[in-house]
């Protein structure tokens, strides 16, 4: 067994001497991994109850999930919540990605005083204890009358979207010259075509990933949710949060299975901008 | 006419501009501004004045003087600390050799590893909390297949308690740790490590003298990071804990959603706000802010 004698570090540590640790970290990353796929055929079994492996398939989850009308007010609770979700995930990239890219811009040209004293300012959304944000807010559009609305969501899930896309955009705009637009206005355009046609093509893949990222974050918050969402605009996670703390109703197999889909195919599609943007460079 | 007007004729004109360029720049941050503004920083404040609101409606600490006395507040205090500490320990001692391990492979299979950090890290974190639930619970994976190995006769109970809660913890804090972590030993310059070994130095002893104090800030973001975010955690606890592990956060919510007391609830809150500042003041005075906001 030669190859246990191979040098694995810059200090000859041979890999032998090392392979408790091969072992152990491809077993963190195994755990890491696969617990959460436990759901995927969870979400197949025939059974009530949560048996695995499953004795029988069927899909009666997911029929559950997309067919199950409710007697009493004739809705499908999931589907419902679905929408909502997927409305203000939406809405979210719309109000959060602008916001964050504006500032973001403004950030990156102003002096580092301004900066130093915003950027704190501008990351509290992520520092703040999110049930503070939630109870505060939930506060606060009771007297506006936003509770339930889709438009105190959006706002809400903005609010937690925002700093993720400052911090890509910025970073971003870090690793640009800005010299270019300089050379732009110099020739005549106007700040605002300077950012248009010079800028822009050059960040648009931190963009793009940006409000991708804040399509996830809306998609999957929940705090806020649980508070500020209500009536016939609770999302996805929030119904699947309350039938969680209730009991085990295999239908959230089902929709894990899915989110499980969507957040790791955006996952890829966020990397494979991420790969491009690299190649660029 | 002033000398300086005479050398430099345009000086009060650029500077007219660069006033104007600085100010086109903060307006841009300004909608931000008014979003954080408006939903942070007044409605926390606003919950802040109602915490030093008594029940006669008039200021007073009595919200924290019941809090201090409490026999069940306390509790909550002690449950969240432990479980914070305990998930930011276990998260360090796994974190850490892992993102050492990563740190040490090629590019390319450390991209690929990081696959299976970022996974996780941008899976709802409910269906982690229930794929959890499912695995952990009586009937559950687990169970049945160390009672199939004979290390068990009777299903042990590992979920609805303490144990179950660190399980789900661990694993969804996991992530925080080793990214800042990683990223900070990509950076150790590895002839460091060389020159350490040539002088004599032993692997063992070349590790902790050299590459695990330079480490350190990395480590030291990671805990920071995952601490905080622990202090706050909601969904996980509520799930995994079964109602025999409240935390902070899950007595705030309780507190408006079963009693309405707002007082007491922006009382604790105020608590959890306060340590959080603290613990990221210190941090942010030992690293740099845009490491602790790199998620």
């Amino acid at each position: 067994m030669s190859f246990l004698n191979k040098n694995v570090s810059e200090t000859q540590i041979r890999l032998k001497d090392r392979l408790w640790l091969y072992i152990f970290s491809y077993l963190i990353l195994f755990l890491l991994i696969v617990p959460s796929l436990v759901v995927i055929p969870m979400s197949f079994s025939a059974s009530q109850y949560l048996e695995f492996p499953p004795k029988e398939w069927s899909l009666r989850w997911y029929e559950n999930y997309f067919f199950a009308w409710k007697v009493e007010n004739g809705f499908n609770d999931w589907m419902q919540a679905t929408w909502t979700s997927l409305k203000v995930a939406i809405l979210t990239i719309f109000v959060a990605t602008p916001i964050g890219t504006m500032a973001a811009y403004g950030l990156v040209n102003s002096n580092s005083r301004l900066g130093k004293i915003l950027f704190p300012i501008f990351i509290s959304p992520m520092m703040v204890p999110i049930i503070l944000v939630a109870i505060g807010l939930f506060y606060f559009f009771v007297q506006f009358k936003l509770v339930g609305s889709i438009i105190g969501l959006v706002l809400g899930h903005s609010l937690v979207a925002m700093p993720l896309v400052l911090i890509i955009v910025f970073s971003a705009l870090k690793n640009y010259d800005m010299n270019q637009e300089k050379v732009a206005r110099s020739l005549g355009a106007t700040r605002f075509r300077a950012f248009r046609e010079i800028t822009l093509p050059q960040i648009k893949f931190s963009i793009i990933s940006a409000s991708l990222i804040a399509f996830l974050t809306s998609f999957d918050e929940i705090i806020i949710s649980l508070f500020v969402a209500g009536g016939d605009n609770s999302t996805i996670t929030r119904s699947m949060f309350l039938a969680l703390r209730d009991q085990i109703d295999p239908t959230i197999a089902a929709i894990s299975t899915i989110l499980i889909v969507i957040s790791s195919g955006l996952l890829i599609i966020i990397q494979l901008i991420g790969n491009k943007e690299n190649k660029k460079d | 006419m002033t000398i300086a007007e005479i050398e430099k004729p345009n000086e009060r004109g650029l500077q007219q501009v660069a006033a104007n360029e600085r100010l086109t720049f903060f307006g841009l941050t300004l909608p931000y501004l008014l979003m954080v503004t408006a939903l942070i920083v007044i409605p926390v404040g606003w919950l802040f004045y109602l915490s030093f609101i008594g029940r006669d409606g008039s200021l007073s600490f009595e919200n924290y003087e019941r809090m201090m006395k409490s026999k069940a507040y306390i509790r909550i205090f002690l449950t969240t600390f432990k479980i914070s500490i305990l998930t930011t320990i276990i998260c360090a001692a796994i974190g850490y050799p892992l993102a050492y391990f990563m740190s040490q492979l090629s590019r390319k299979w450390a991209n690929i590893c990081m696959i299976g950090v970022l996974i996780p890290f941008w899976t709802s974190l409910l269906v982690r909390t229930y794929a959890w639930l499912v695995l952990l619970q009586k009937k559950g994976l687990l169970n049945n297949m160390a009672i199939e190995m004979g290390l068990i006769s009777e299903p042990i109970k590992i979920v609805h308690n303490t144990t179950g809660t660190l399980i789900g913890m661990v694993h969804i804090m996991l992530p925080f740790l080793i990214l800042p972590l990683y990223a900070n030993m990509r950076a150790i310059d590895k002839d460091t490590l060389k020159a350490a070994s040539s002088l004599g130095a032993t692997p063992t002893r070349a590790f902790w003298t050299v590459f695990f104090p330079l480490s350190l800030p990395g480590l030291l973001a990671g805990l920071l990071i995952v601490f905080v975010l622990c202090l706050g955690f909601y969904v996980t606890p509520a799930i995994l804990g079964g109602g025999r592990v409240i935390m902070a956060a899950m007595k705030i919510s309780s507190n408006i959603e079963l009693y309405f007391s707002w007082g007491a609830a922006s009382a604790l809150g105020v608590v959890l706000l306060v340590v959080t500042g603290i613990i990221l003041f210190i941090a942010s005075k030992l690293v740099s802010m845009d490491q602790l906001g790199n998620r």
